[in-house]
């Protein structure tokens, strides 16, 4: 009997640190816990652009960081499910919450009907190939009469806090909950979606094509996976910041800011890690907010210098991102040695 | 029994012949050895068995099924495994995931798709850098882990392009020595090699190319006396 292969064996299959698992336990509990201390409606504001744009990068992580394809046309599946849920709910009465599903059906179809022929380039062509997809939703929903043009949806407004409607004019605190229980299902799929057969393959395709190909990997077929994945984590963000705000255009909910964005954010977290989208919209997103707030407007365009500034000294000094300050000692693989 | 033939495979770039009408089969179980000058053909050869290049004409059976021009994920799935002369590790992975990968073809499971990479990993002698990244490891570790992660699709016809190329002597028996330990196990295997003693040292039959070009195709004896091998690639000291 070979010793060192048993020992090997015998090891857990994920070696999970019980003071990270504490540490996250506690964070999930207190971020439950802060609006019954009475936050006022700045701050559960603040949370719920945080929980979004978390998931909206997670999203684009799982496209560019697990499978490596940089995609800068991401805001289009945003658009998506803004509009699925809006639309349907003022033509036909539809509640949101069965119209998140059919968002992210639809935005699951278009990233295959992108998907095979973009895919089909890599590096800068698909990148540029995306961006000009993104640009063209904006142009034609600015077109779409059916769906408001330019002019966009104005949804329909309940006269009080509705749950079955998703809207709630009294507290921003149920939005907050409805964004947080997104946020955390989110991140717990794609957790294990990092740690399944896919996630292997996905990196394996991500890190070398070729050797993929040479262990049976559809090297294509799996970045469709990803890009549909991806989309249709991106479409339930798209619904619930129209539940949200309530008045959506494609100005606002096909911007390619957006698409750029949840890049910055994944890059300034740690691309390729499950942790970074987190780490990047708890800084950046509270700097747009702020610089929004005392420069006024758009924050005077002060957030993006910012940005750039941060990814700037990022892709210098830390090229994996900020998850890279974490010590070397806690990460899973790392401890196993 | 033949697992691999070939028959009249050609391929061109341009006005370049990479490989002209080349010929050949090997036996189940068998090492054939691959030789000949830089700019042969032979990595050539290896893509288009393997399906990374397609082949303007010829024949390519594996048993007895036709893998001409089918994609190179649908040939490693039919089981044949190949490794890369300029290596292709999963450089941000661990060595045992980048195992696990190739396992993941036979075990759907992750506990035993883990415990077949580990098994492998043993096999190759690199157990206790299964933590590692495979960019910290070694060439000489680095070609073990293609070969592991080759292996772990459970291949039947394994393509090892030049497995002591850019390592260093010491480290060469090692590697032959795991060659010779792989055929053991019952894999065919075809390999690429500069070091003629080594080839005829492993090999049962050896296939000899030059400027695309079967030149020669044999057991290791008839080879090294062949004129044309000679003349080609192995040379003579005796310049009188």
């Amino acid at each position: 009997m070979d010793n060192k292969l048993e020992i090997a064996k015998s090891e857990p299959i994920w070696n999970t640190n019980n003071r990270v698992i504490s540490i996250i336990a506690g964070l999930v509990i207190l971020l439950f816990a802060l609006p019954l201390f009475g936050m006022n409606s700045f701050y559960l504001h603040l949370f719920i652009m945080i929980f979004m744009h978390a998931v909206m990068a997670q999203s684009w992580n799982v496209i560019a960081g697990f499978s490596g394809q940089i995609s800068l046309g991401h805001g289009a599946f945003f658009g998506i499910g803004a509009y699925a849920t809006s639309f349907f709910y003022m033509e036909y009465g539809i509640t949101p919450w069965i119209s998140i599903f059919f968002g992210m059906f639809v935005s699951g179809i278009f990233a295959v009907l992108i998907g095979i022929p973009m895919l089909r380039l890599s590096g800068h062509y698909f990148a540029i190939a995306t961006l000009l997809i993104g640009i063209s939703f904006q142009v034609v929903f600015q077109r779409w009469d059916l769906v408001g043009a330019a002019s966009g949806l104005w949804v329909t407004m309940t006269p009080e806090d509705s749950w079955s409607a998703l809207q709630f004019h009294s507290s921003k605190a149920p939005y907050y909950y409805v964004f947080l229980i997104f946020f955390l299902i989110t991140f717990f799929l794609v957790w294990l979606l990092s740690r399944s057969k896919l996630g292997y393959r996905l990196r394996a395709v991500r890190d070398d094509p070729q050797a993929a190909l040479s262990l049976c990997i559809n090297v294509s077929n799996y970045k469709i996976i990803a890009y549909v994945i991806s989309a249709m984590i991106m479409a339930p963000m798209g619904s619930l910041f129209a539940q949200y705000i309530l008045i959506i255009d494609p100005d606002r909910v096909f911007n390619i800011e957006i698409s750029i964005i949840v890049l910055l954010i994944t890059v300034l977290g740690g691309i390729g890690n499950v942790w970074g989208p987190i780490i990047g919209a708890a800084i950046l997103v509270p700097i747009s907010e702020y610089s929004r707030i005392y420069l006024g407007g758009t924050g005077g365009a002060v957030d993006l210098i910012f940005y750039g500034l941060i990814l700037m000294i990022i892709c210098i000094f830390r090229p994996n991102g900020l998850i890279s300050f974490i010590p070397k000692d806690i990460l899973e693989r790392k401890k196993q040695r | 029994m033949k697992i691999l033939t070939v028959e009249n495979l050609s391929k061109s770039f341009g006005g370049i012949h990479a490989n002209r009408d080349i010929c050949f089969d090997v036996e189940e179980g068998s090492i054939l050895g691959v030789i000949g000058p830089n700019g042969a053909g032979k990595s050539t050869l290896f893509d288009l068995i393997t399906g990374f290049t397609k082949p303007d004409t010829g024949k390519v059976k594996f048993f007895d099924k036709n893998i001409f021009g089918i994609s190179p994920d649908k040939i490693s799935n039919l089981g044949v495994g190949r490794t890369f002369q300029k290596l292709k590790p999963f450089a941000d992975q661990t060595l045992l995931e980048n195992v696990m990968i190739g396992a993941f073809v036979k075990e759907k499971d992750i506990k035993r798709a883990r415990d077949r990479a580990l098994e492998i990993i043993d096999f190759v002698d690199l157990i206790e850098k299964r933590h590692h990244f495979a960019k910290e490891l070694s060439t000489g570790q680095r070609k073990r882990l293609e070969m592991a992660r080759a292996m772990a699709i459970d291949p039947k016809l394994l393509l090892m392009d030049e497995v002591t190329g850019g390592v260093d002597q010491k480290t060469i028996p090692g590697l032959v020595e795991l060659v010779k330990k792989l055929k053991k196990t019952g894999v065919t295997i075809i390999t690429i090699e500069h070091n003629i003693n080594i080839i005829m040292e492993i090999s049962d039959n050896v296939l000899a190319l030059d400027q695309g070009k079967r030149i020669a195709f044999g057991e290791p004896k008839e080879i090294q006396n062949n004129k044309q091998v000679i003349d080609a690639y192995l040379g003579t000291f005796d310049a009188a």
